[in-house]
């Protein structure tokens, strides 16, 4: 890594911590301050006055506001996000415990959309105004405007339920994969098992293609901008004057910047992408946070809530920071903060 | 007066602003006249046991649900609520964030660093996951949705608001006012705003879209309206248990859905081409 890099990596470092504790107030003063009775939220629907009480004590809800925001710290420090009043156990280890499937998940939508929008946002480009490019635009409109739950809901009732080519919910239909990341498709890569594998396999195509909808659409968009800005651009006039052949100005130059704009997306999209989960796990019955999300609204959970939103917001912003480093790497012009 | 017919007959000629246009006007005419185009206008809230899941017919074009009630009559009076939510909440967005937008972006000070640092707090939580914590602490009713809805879409307005008044105050124009002794209060409230007032436009419509989506979202996975409203969202979530027979029970409330949000999309993308001589088409 060159020296200039490693400087702007270390400020994007620095820049991201205020983020991270102001993220923590937030969080703070909106579960402490918006609720009228933050102990009986906390305590859920069920509880008995008394339970509720000894829950204010607890953590400190009938201490001053500020006493209470280091404590949270204290805690949020030590990993202790409070118990799920739904399994019973501390909610950090239920946000372990559920990540990998989210994050496979999210993984997945993330190839889908980077490997169809980015040739499909070129073409486009590189065509301008043909009917590919017309009916793209058309598509990603389209694309940004559909209710994702609506969309899995369509699916599901399409090729789950009337041709009964795919599952209509669930992570795997055979035992899962000897547990190494937690992620079935990867397990059962590294564990050669083939079974596995293709069960996985089928069961998160659907949900995969649902979440990828959106954010798929979204950079086929930027990828077609981000071409014909480049196409403009004298170098590539040089390069074509100097009598390359368009196929090899378009494979050498022209990709290589295409790619630029679409990294820069990557950090916009994972965004995109955790919030759907919740929504599209919901749907497909998919064992991670987002359905762990959907759960602990229905049961009133609310510390459980709270841990979903945080851990969503620091994932958030931690990808960011990867995204933003690793922009440098590939274009050092955007060193600069 | 030339601008405003000029900026109109580019307007009636870009066929997806217009269409995007005509589909919003038509929302709102059906939000305002739900109660005498439904043909059951009792149904948002009277069941009918004898009638239930019927599909698609003369009698009820879109069918009912299960409750026997019209689904197309639900559906009219859903754009109502859908509306009246996304209205109050884009707009309340506005009055918080174009302000502060303002401000941040005249004044180059500690206080404009904190109002952008504090946009940028708001904005690290992917927003449907932050109007969920939201409306869950407010608790689940139709205010929770639009109060929810205002805090997590405000900061948009003041990104925007912010970069454009931060561009503006470069130009010649701006020091030019001030060397001709106006004052601070005179040029934020009465020069910057309508320099900056397109992206803001643009972006109130795209922010319709948005804010119907998350909306519907939130009726969904039940921290929104709450039944028996007749939220679109809502609506699908009751549907799911009634599939694959009745699919016209999930199926029409989505493109009620889909069709508006398109609509406010198109017109936003319509109108930033239309508003912004910069962006010439296909440069988009």
């Amino acid at each position: 890594m060159h020296k200039s890099n490693l400087i702007y990596a270390l400020k994007r470092i620095i820049y991201a911590v205020p983020t991270i504790i102001g993220l923590l107030i937030l969080t703070f003063l909106i579960s402490r301050v918006i609720p009228s009775d933050p102990a009986a939220l906390v305590a859920g629907e069920m509880a008995t006055p008394e339970q509720i009480e000894a829950l204010r004590h607890q953590y400190g809800f009938d201490q001053p506001l500020y006493l209470q925001l280091i404590d949270y710290f204290q805690r949020l420090f030590q990993g202790d996000l409070g118990k799920s009043l739904f399994s019973g156990r501390r909610v950090f280890m239920d946000l372990i415990d559920r990540f990998p499937a989210t994050l496979e998940l999210t993984i997945v939508a993330m190839l889908i959309s980077i490997f169809v929008g980015t040739p499909l946002g070129i073409v486009a480009a590189l065509k301008r105004n043909s009917f590919l490019d017309h009916a793209l635009r058309g598509f990603t409109v389209a694309g940004l405007a559909i209710a994702s739950f609506w969309l899995g809901i369509m699916f599901q009732l399409l090729f789950s339920m009337w041709l009964g080519i795919a599952p209509l919910g669930g992570r795997i239909g055979v035992d899962p994969p000897k547990f190494i990341s937690g992620m079935y498709l990867l397990d059962a890569v590294l564990t050669l098992n083939g079974t596995a594998f293709l069960s996985a396999l089928q069961h998160i195509a659907l949900p995969s293609i649902t979440l990828s909808f959106s954010s798929f659409a979204t950079i086929a968009r930027f990828t077609r901008s981000g071409v014909l800005d480049v196409i403009q651009e004298d170098f590539i006039l040089y390069e074509r004057a100097m009598g390359l052949p368009p196929r090899l100005v378009v494979y050498k130059y022209l990709l290589r910047n295409a790619v630029i704009s679409t990294v820069t997306q990557i950090g916009l999209l994972f965004g995109l992408l955790l919030a759907g989960t919740v929504v599209i796990e919901t749907v497909f019955d998919w064992p991670g946070l987002g359905l762990y999300a959907f759960n602990s609204i229905v049961l009133s959970d609310y510390q459980a809530i709270l841990g979903v939103t945080l851990w969503a917001g620091i994932a958030y912003v931690t990808v960011n920071l990867i995204v933003d480093i690793s922009l440098t790497i590939i274009d050092p012009r955007k060193a600069e903060l | 007066m030339s601008n405003l017919r000029l900026a109109w007959i580019k307007f009636s000629r870009d066929r997806l602003a217009f269409s995007g246009f005509l589909i919003v006007f038509s929302l709102v005419l059906v939000a305002i006249f739900a109660g005498a185009l439904a043909p059951y206008p009792e149904d948002t809230f009277s069941i009918h046991p004898a009638e239930r899941l019927q599909p698609p017919s003369l009698k009820h074009y879109l069918g009912t649900d299960s409750m026997g009630r019209d689904i197309f009559s639900r559906l009219l009076f859903g754009a109502r609520v859908t509306l009246v939510i996304s209205f109050i909440a884009v707009g309340s967005s506005l009055l918080i964030g174009v302000p502060l937008g303002l401000v941040a972006g005249y004044f180059e000070n500690w206080f404009s660093e904190l109002i952008m640092r504090i946009a940028d707090i708001f904005l690290s939580i992917p927003q449907v996951i932050l109007a969920i914590f939201l409306a869950q602490s407010f608790g689940p009713s139709i205010n929770s949705v639009i109060l929810a809805l205002s805090i997590t879409y405000w900061p948009w307005f003041t990104r925007i608001v912010y970069a454009e008044t931060r561009s503006l105050k470069k130009t010649a124009f701006i020091e030019a006012t001030e060397a001709l002794g106006a004052s601070t209060l005179r040029t934020i409230l009465l020069h910057v705003p309508p320099n900056v007032s397109s992206p803001i436009i643009v972006r109130s419509s795209i922010g319709m879209g948005f804010t119907i989506l998350t909306a519907a979202t939130l009726g969904f996975l039940g921290v929104g309206a709450q039944p028996p409203t007749p939220e679109w969202g809502v609506t699908i979530a009751e549907s799911r248990e009634y599939l694959p027979d009745a699919w016209w029970y999930a199926t029409f409330p989505g493109f009620a859905i889909f069709l508006v949000v398109m609509g406010f999309n198109m017109l936003g993308d319509g109108l930033r081409d239309i508003l912004d001589p910069r962006i010439r088409r296909g440069f988009e």
